[in-house]
């Protein structure tokens, strides 16, 4: 790893706007870096921001969102100060997002096959037709997709969920990105497939250099694959820890949250359940 | 114990009809934001207070005729004129707005409902029943509304009653049409399966859950409509198959105002500015009821 | 309680659910684990009557589904649905969702007996007032098992009860099913892509894939890992704890 981070992240915060005319703060000062070829895991329940915070750094917000931040940087360049323009060109081409659902990604009037040849041409304008889909049929096989030729065919509604998000990544590679979001990526797909998604991310990382930003709600899943872990809760991280290391999170949320799942070991018993305290949603309530 | 029985169930009715105005004053306090919604509103409330109001706010008696007068300028006597007659047009346009206020509200009361419950019944049941319901709608469909209600009207005679009677026949199929794809949602969402579970008949589900579900489309549908349903009420009384003289329906007078149009232009213009304001209200307002109440955008949002 | 013998569901052309068999006994937890499109949850909802084109043998209770009519089938089993957002009415108060399946049945007094199962799944007083948009995901699910427990039903089928919750949500509602089940004695039926929630919860499980059965386990062969089947094996690895 070299030690200038990919993306630098300090204190971010974004908020909405309220029925009652004020501003809920949905992230509330979030500072990160992530290295190349670093796998970067964000966990935390729904509405802790975990989402919100990587859209930030793609400018991908909602529009009636707020946000500001001391910094906000990618491969050196200031996000901040960038035109619109500018970062959808980054958006197109090195830094990409991978959503949970695939259906609200692909375009449901184009055959996949135009679809993922389109994405090569953004990162290969002077590659030819026949090359173009070659490379994209060769994306699909890598994606463990079965006849690619055929599946090249089809209309988005034809394929399967958990093919449609192979399809979703396997336009994602395509552009080759630097930096790679994957927000809840495998939450549709079988264990069988998951394990091949996540191996093909692993590869875009080591392999290519890339950094990915993997969000989940899955700890277990999490822990396996990520390098270092953010825990968030109510729009803060609360604690920043080593993968390896989540059996031995300090943070009562973390522990918390890993105590109440289930486990094949039960004797079913009770699960412990969160006990929230008022103060994790403070910074000094940091331990 | 058998104290608080006897008193639960009126503080648990007070409690409910708290709850429901909490969600009531939600939904005035978002519509408030929404201002064309609210422009919308004040023009038709305006429409529904000449109505009333008609007798006090007017200057002239709208039938009698004066005719050393007819064809007047606008001015200190005749603020917008006078017709052909020599009767004030602000006057006819007052008394006219009861006649538009009529029409909708007839319209209303009849074409939504109906629509409503062929849909729901349809969307609901499906198989042969949706197949024959929704065949004879799209019949209805299929022929322009102005002409079907011209058809109507020709066979009925002319007049306004037959005119309400011919746009309510033309306005429902679209109600049905809109509840049947709202129905066809709603039947199989979980709540409706939970009451299918608990033995609901079909009657029960389409009255107590899919109806109410569907109403908010219809509403917001309907205000849309309104527009729609006074240009035909015009054009019909424009052609002389709607309200008959003296009446003073405000397509009528752009009707006899015609012949006149290029030299005493305010005959015909100022019943036709007051159809455009009208119809522009209900437009805006249902604008700002869709904003509200459709669950497509509101799903989005 | 609860036999399943043979039974084939189709949606058109395609078999969803092959040649499934199996029972469950009075009192006793049964998972069904799989992949989304398993056929898992249509085994559920054939049960519950709500699939019209299958056939093989469902009895509840002794009771034959085929031939069982609707209200009396209701008051021997009920169903809780994956999707807490979607499952209740959404301009009803939680008070008359709970109360709907009483009134259905003309029972009496369902108002006083919706307050007492809202408290019994920890919603007390007030809470029967609010709308289900005022509620969290987990206190939805709440409701929606209080209005599965209105008619007093012995069996309580489960599609994804938590899949839609947040970890420590689950966990809470986990322990509440449990604990209604132990008070209640009810028998269970639970559907989940989760091996870990079927785990803890299920006494005995099937794994299901490509809509059939691939193999039936109890929960100590499964703390073994005794798996016969490759499939079941890489759902257990998948499932492992942190």
């Amino acid at each position: 790893m070299s030690d200038k981070p990919l993306v630098d992240v300090e204190n971010l915060h974004i908020a909405f706007p309220r029925e009652d005319g004020g501003w809920h703060e949905a992230v509330r000062g979030v500072s990160f870096s992530l290295l190349a070829r670093e796998k970067l895991g964000i966990v935390g329940e729904s509405g802790s921001g975990k989402s919100l915070s990587s859209r930030a750094l793609l400018g991908v917000l909602p529009e009636h969102a707020r946000m500001s931040a001391d910094r906000l940087r990618f491969d050196g360049i200031d996000l901040l100060q960038a035109s619109p323009r500018e970062r959808r060109k980054l958006r197109g081409g090195r830094m990409s997002m991978i959503l949970q659902d695939p259906k609200f990604s692909l375009n449901p009037v184009l055959k996949v096959g135009r679809q993922i040849m389109e994405a090569f041409r953004i990162g290969y304008p002077a590659l030819s037709g026949a090359e173009t889909r070659r490379r994209a049929i060769d994306m699909l096989e890598a994606v463990h997709i079965r006849s690619p030729e055929r599946v090249m065919d089809l209309y988005p509604h034809q394929i399967s969920g958990g093919m449609g998000q192979r399809v979703m990544i396997a336009m994602m590679m395509a552009r080759e990105p630097e930096l790679l979001v994957a927000d809840e990526p495998t939450s549709a797909l079988d264990v069988t497939v998951r394990t091949q998604v996540l191996s093909i991310m692993d590869e875009l990382v080591t392999r290519r250099g890339a950094g990915l930003i993997l969000i989940s709600h899955d700890l277990k899943l999490v822990s396996r694959f990520c390098n270092r872990v953010l825990v968030m809760y109510a729009g803060r991280i609360v604690e920043s820890l080593r993968a390896d290391e989540m059996h031995n999170a300090r943070h009562p949320y973390t522990r918390g949250l890993l105590a109440c799942l289930p486990s094949i070991q039960s004797t079913g018993d009770p699960l412990p359940v969160l006990q929230r305290e008022a103060g994790w949603a403070n910074p000094e309530g940091q331990p | 114990m058998s104290s608080t029985l006897s008193i639960e169930p009126i503080s648990s009715r007070q409690a409910l009809r708290m709850a429901r105005r909490a969600e009531f004053n939600r939904f005035v306090s978002r519509f408030r934001r929404n201002r064309l919604g609210m422009a919308g509103l004040a023009i038709l409330i305006l429409l529904v207070f000449c109505a009333i109001f008609a007798p006090l706010l007017s200057t002239h008696d709208p039938y009698l005729p004066d005719l050393a007068k007819r064809l007047s300028a606008p001015g200190a006597e005749f603020w917008l004129g006078a017709d052909e007659l020599g009767r004030d047009i602000y006057t006819r346009i007052l008394y006219g707005s009861r006649l538009t206020l009529m029409i909708v509200l007839q319209v209303v009361v009849t074409a939504a409902p109906v629509g409503l419950v062929v849909g729901a019944i349809s969307g609901t049941y499906g198989g042969i029943v949706d197949k024959i319901f929704m065949r004879i709608t799209d019949v209805f469909l299929a022929v322009p509304k102005l002409l079907l209600a011209l058809a109507f009207v020709a066979a009925l005679g002319p007049g306004i009653f037959n005119a309400v009677l011919a746009i309510t026949l033309t306005a429902w199929p679209p109600y049905a049409r809109m509840a049947r794809a709202e129905a066809l949602v709603v039947r199989n969402a979980d709540y409706v399966n939970a009451a299918r579970l608990a033995g609901a008949s079909q009657a029960y589900l389409i009255v107590r859950h899919i109806m109410p579900m569907c109403l908010s489309s219809v509403i917001v549908r309907m205000t849309l409509d309104m527009a729609g349903v006074i240009l035909i009420a015009a054009g019909l009384g424009f052609i002389g198959l709607g309200a008959q003289p003296p009446l003073p329906e405000w397509g009528a007078m752009i009707s006899t105002g015609r012949k006149f149009i290029f030299d005493q232009w305010w005959v015909a213009t100022m019943p036709g500015i007051a159809i455009f304001l009208v119809c522009l209200g209900f437009n805006l307002l249902g604008d700002a009821m869709r904003d509200l109440l459709d669950p497509h955008l509101r799903q989005r949002g | 309680m609860i036999r399943v013998e043979n039974l084939n569901v189709t949606f058109g052309a395609a078999t969803v659910v092959r040649d499934v068999s199996f029972s469950v006994a009075a009192g006793e937890s049964f998972g069904l684990v799989g992949e989304s499109g398993s056929g898992k949850s249509t085994v559920l909802r054939t049960m519950m009557g709500l699939n019209r084109s299958w056939n093989g043998t469902i009895e509840i209770e002794g009771a034959p589904v085929k031939s069982t009519g609707r209200k009396d089938l209701a008051r021997r089993a009920q169903m809780v649905f994956q999707d807490p957002y979607a499952s209740l009415h959404p301009r009803f108060v939680i008070a008359r969702t709970v109360a709907e399946p009483m009134r259905i049945n003309g029972i009496d007094n369902s108002e006083q007996r919706a307050r007492e199962l809202l408290e019994m799944v920890g919603l007390p007083g007030a809470f029967g007032f609010r709308f289900p948009h005022e509620l969290s995901g987990g206190q939805r699910q709440r409701v929606a098992i209080a209005r599965a427990l209105a008619l007093s039903p012995k069996v309580l089928l489960l599609d994804e009860p938590t899949s839609a919750l947040d970890v420590s949500i689950q966990a809470e509602v986990l322990n509440l099913l449990s604990r209604l089940r132990r008070d209640l004695g009810l028998t269970f039926v639970i559907v989940s892509h989760d091996l870990a929630v079927i785990a803890h919860m299920c006494d005995r499980l099937a794994v299901m894939r490509d809509a059939r059965i691939v193999e039936t386990l109890d929960r100590r062969q499964l703390q073994e890992g005794r798996l016969v089947e490759d499939y079941s094996r890489e759902l257990l690895a998948a499932s492992g704890d942190v």
